[in-house]
């Protein structure tokens, strides 16, 4: 099992390299003075030469990786052209953000979409089933800036309970996340609900009612355990995509994340920004690809015993 | 015997049992009765309605979408008490299954739950329903595994079924079957997806441990040898009704319904032609016995030559994929095939079989050895000699559903081949599909048909069908007809053999199936461990085998007989070894040492048993 999580780690480096290398090229690579590109389009001469110098781009190409490497891993990221604050303070403002928003939005997402699908499964055909995959199908279609508006109209303008908008206390959190994840609950509903049938009909779970099993255990024991590795592998491209920001649901609740800080940067031409936000969403996905993998191995020996 | 022995009263009684999947009626006014300590073998072919009786006692019907029309299912239980079973509610039949009702499943690969530990599958329904603690239950399942000859219980317990063989999980299915001691075991094909030395073991088992315990069996099986095995009494179903019911030795000496006629006659026997040399089709009812057929030219230059193929394949391990093992799939494999010769090769799954014919077509890249055909060195390809290997030998596979796209019609499957050898154009190549699907026993109406709308039987003919297309001259069949029903596979080797007498075709056919192997085949290849260790005439081989694991082999092979039944035939109960061997841990090759006419043996070390 430690041998297993070790190797998956290891298996991350060569990733996060790869990333880093093309983040590097990236500002180096468009068309135009890279220096004149981070220093933003209203900086003056000066400032540029002493971007240039800084960015060290003078210096042969593999010496301005190593650098910007060891930057990196200090947490220089560079200063924003638009605030002129370090990359790293602006993103650290925004992350946490979008961090409850995403965790919140997931924890009861993931709990109901599958609770939602394995019931569906159970009751294939049935009331309960066909209730769900209605939920389900009202979840992804509905649009969220849409359920959004909806939401801050009863909840916050008519009965007041709870704020339109912002950053600021736990009653803030349940509006945007309640709207972030009635999609992703959804998704996985259904997606749980077609794994669960799957593995329903496999042989295993009819030698488990032989052997006099209660229903209740075929299903939570027998049955769930094995349909819910394609319903992790679900639930972590979610929750990285999610880590990234969720533009519209942040515009509409007013939420200082990384979705909109991605939008201002990318309107805004702010490369350093940028540059630092592509590398962070490539690390979230390396680590959310990480817990999955050791996800795998809790549920299925055969992953972590190989 | 049969339902008068009243003396034994009756453990299960099923009287006029119909079921129904929504208008499709699978069972039709079944009876049947079991009484304690006794065997009755349901047999019959696919579709016969002998698993869903099995899934109507047990009531897993329920859950498989089908329902009882009518009819009763009348069960004893442990009290004495008569329980209805068609009527019981769920709960109650719960409570049965296990500790009254058991049941044994076809395949061990897949009716074992991959996420728990065997040692938890079994506890499960101890705890259940005798109520025992985790650790009494663990040493109860413990005492079960040893009772089934798996060694090292105590370890096994631990383990999860993936690190297991399939006869080792089967039999860990029927220590679970066993743990609560039931009085009715239903065994739905146990053994038909186990290499036919394990099965012997199996079934071996089962019987003995029906003896000491009595219990009553319902046995399905499709496998007549099987039957004569086992059974006391045998019920012979066909499309959901009962055809004939009898004790085991008046059915297999005097079979009075047609049906029961043309199952026995299309069992192949193994030892039929020991005194046969050639090939001979399988005798058909309503037809003149079969004649020997003699289509092999001797003076012709071989089809295919081997010399010395090696396929190996690395089990890498770790971050750089460092290599920790390799599996010696087939090593230093020499033989040649001449126009109109069947060479068998057999062996049990794991021997290099399958992956000696694939190689030869490179579906495989063999690490070493030399491979001509058509007298070309074809080991090393170029565009072309590609080009004329590919037409010129042809494979048909395993399962015939498989292997057939679902969205293409068949004319279209038979014609691809025509299509890219650049054979035919236009309307002729119509006219040859709509020719060779006649060749094989289809019509030419079959041409627009799909895949899902043909029996298992006609979905291989079309297999054989495009394998012919692009007028091959050999054609390597791995475990063509294994997935057949017994009528269907008698008629499928008979039209190989006249294909082959037609068109002077060689087979390299691989199989498992030691019967048909002596019907069909002109000589005979044995492999183990990816060695060929033994090869020469048919008959030879099998009258007279002189390696010890080809004796086991044929050993092995059950006697459709009930008269010869039961006579200790030299088995044992040690398992084929794995060919995964450390990288540095080369296996001992050696030239096969001649021991009669064509007739070779290997008398070297190969590795485990021998």
């Amino acid at each position: 099992m430690l041998g297993y999580a070790l190797r998956r780690l290891a298996g991350a480096v060569p990733v996060l390299v790869a990333v880093s290398i093309f983040v590097f090229a990236f500002v180096r690579l468009l068309p135009g003075d890279p220096a004149r590109l981070v220093a933003g389009p209203d900086a003056t001469a000066q400032d540029v030469a002493l971007v240039r110098e800084e960015m060290g781009l003078d210096r042969p190409i593999w010496e301005q990786y190593l650098r910007y490497v060891g930057q990196t891993l200090q947490g220089d990221l560079g200063r924003s052209t638009k605030t002129k604050l370090p990359v790293a303070e602006e993103i650290g403002q925004r992350f946490m953000p979008t961090f409850w928003l995403t965790v919140v939005a997931m924890v009861w997402a993931t709990a109901i979409g599958v609770l939602i699908g394995v019931i569906s499964g159970v009751k294939r055909g049935k009331w309960q089933d066909r209730l769900g995959m209605v939920f389900a199908v009202s979840g992804i279609s509905f649009p969220s800036f849409w359920m959004g508006l909806l939401l801050i109209n009863v909840f916050s303008v008519r009965l007041g309970w709870l704020p339109t908008g912002g950053y600021t206390d736990w009653k803030s959190l349940i509006l945007p996340s309640f709207t972030l994840g009635t999609t992703v609950a959804a998704i996985l509903a259904r997606f749980s609900r077609s794994a669960f049938v799957e593995v329903s009909q496999e042989d295993y779970v009819r030698t488990a009612r032989m052997k006099g099993v209660p229903e209740r255990r075929v299903v939570w024991h027998h049955t769930l355990r094995n349909a819910l590795i394609p319903v992790i592998t679900m639930t972590g491209l979610e929750f990285g995509s999610l880590l990234g920001g969720a533009i519209v649901i942040e515009t509409v609740f007013a939420w200082p994340g990384l979705g909109r800080l991605l939008i201002d940067s990318v309107s805004y031409r702010d490369y350093p920004v940028i540059q630092a936000l592509i590398l962070l969403f490539a690390l979230e996905f390396v680590i959310i690809n990480i817990v999955v993998d050791q996800l795998y191995a809790v549920v299925n020996p055969e992953i972590r015993l190989r | 015997m049969s339902l008068s022995s009243a003396a034994n009263p009756t453990l299960l009684r099923i009287s006029g049992l119909t079921v129904r999947f929504g208008d499709f009626t699978a069972v039709e006014s079944l009876d049947l009765a079991v009484a304690p300590g006794e065997t009755v073998a349901l047999v019959g072919e696919s579709g016969s309605g002998k698993s869903v009786t099995s899934l109507a006692v047990t009531r897993l019907l329920d859950h498989a979408g089908g329902r009882i029309v009518s009819g009763q299912i009348t069960f004893q239980d442990r009290e004495g008490r008569q329980r209805e079973l068609t009527t019981e509610a769920p709960e109650a039949m719960r409570r049965l299954r296990g500790p009254e009702i058991a049941m044994i499943f076809q395949e061990p690969m897949t009716s074992l739950n991959p996420v728990l530990k065997v040692g938890e599958q079994i506890t499960e329904a101890i705890r259940l329903h005798q109520g025992m603690d985790g650790a009494a239950a663990l040493a109860e399942a413990r005492r079960l595994l040893e009772k089934v000859r798996i060694p090292e219980a105590a370890r096994q317990l631990e383990r999860y079924p993936f690190q297991m063989s399939g006869g080792m999980r089967q039999r860990v299915m029927i220590a679970m079957a066993l743990s609560c001691r039931p009085r009715l075991l239903i065994a739905d094909e146990p053994t038909t997806a186990l290499d036919v030395t394990v099965q012997a073991q199996v079934l071996r088992l089962i019987r003995s441990l029906q003896q000491e315990t009595g219990l009553g069996m319902i046995f399905i099986t499709h496998d007549m040898g099987v039957v004569a095995e086992i059974a006391d009494r045998v019920v012979v179903m066909r499309r959901g009704r009962k055809v004939e019911e009898g004790e085991v030795n008046r059915i297999f000496a005097a079979p009075q319904h047609p049906y029961t006629k043309r199952l026995l006659a299309a069992v192949p026997v193994l030892g039929s032609l020991a005194d046969q040399p050639l090939p001979v089709p399988f005798p058909m009812p309503d037809a003149p016995p079969p004649q020997p057929l003699d289509t092999v030219r001797p003076e012709a230059e071989p089809v295919l030559e081997l010399r010395g193929l090696t396929t190996r394949f690395d089990v890498r391990r770790g971050w750089l994929g460092r290599v920790v093992g390799r599996i010696h799939a087939a090593e230093q494999v020499s033989f040649s095939i001449r126009p109109g010769e069947t060479l068998a090769v057999v062996g049990e799954s794991g021997c290099g079989k399958s992956t000696t014919g694939r190689s030869i077509i490179r579906l495989e890249q063999p690490q070493s050895g030399e491979i001509r055909f058509a007298g070309e060195d074809v080991t090393v390809l170029d565009r072309q000699k590609e080009a004329r290997l590919r037409r010129g030998v042809q494979f048909i596979f395993q399962d015939p559903f498989a292997s057939l796209d679902p969205r293409l019609t068949v004319g279209f499957s038979v014609a691809e081949p025509i299509l890219t050898h650049n054979l035919l154009q236009g309307r002729a190549v119509q006219d040859r599909v709509a020719q060779l699907l006649t060749q094989v026993g289809l019509g030419p109406e079959h041409a627009r048909r799909y895949p899902h709308e043909l029996s298992g039987g006609q979905r291989q003919r079309v297999c054989i069908a495009r394998a012919l297309a692009s007028e091959p001259r050999l054609i390597i069949a791995d475990e063509a007809v294994a997935a057949l029903d017994v009528s269907i596979r008698a008629q499928v080797v008979n039209l190989m053999m006249r294909l082959q007498q037609e068109m002077g075709l060689a087979y390299l056919f691989i199989s498992h199936d030691m019967a048909v192997v002596e019907r069909i085949s002109h000589r005979v290849a044995v492999m183990y461990l990816g060695q060929v260790v033994e090869i020469g005439p048919r008959q030879a081989v099998m009258n007279d085998p002189q390696h010890p694991y080809t004796k086991r082999l044929l050993a092995a092979v059950p006697v459709p007989d009930p008269a010869r039944r039961g006579h200790d035939r030299g088995l044992d109960d040690s398992e084929v070894p794995s060919p995964l061997r450390r990288p540095d841990d080369m296996p001992e090759v050696a030239p096969l040492v001649p021991v009669g006419p064509d007739h070779y043996v290997a008398r070297h070390r190969i590795g485990g048993l021998y």
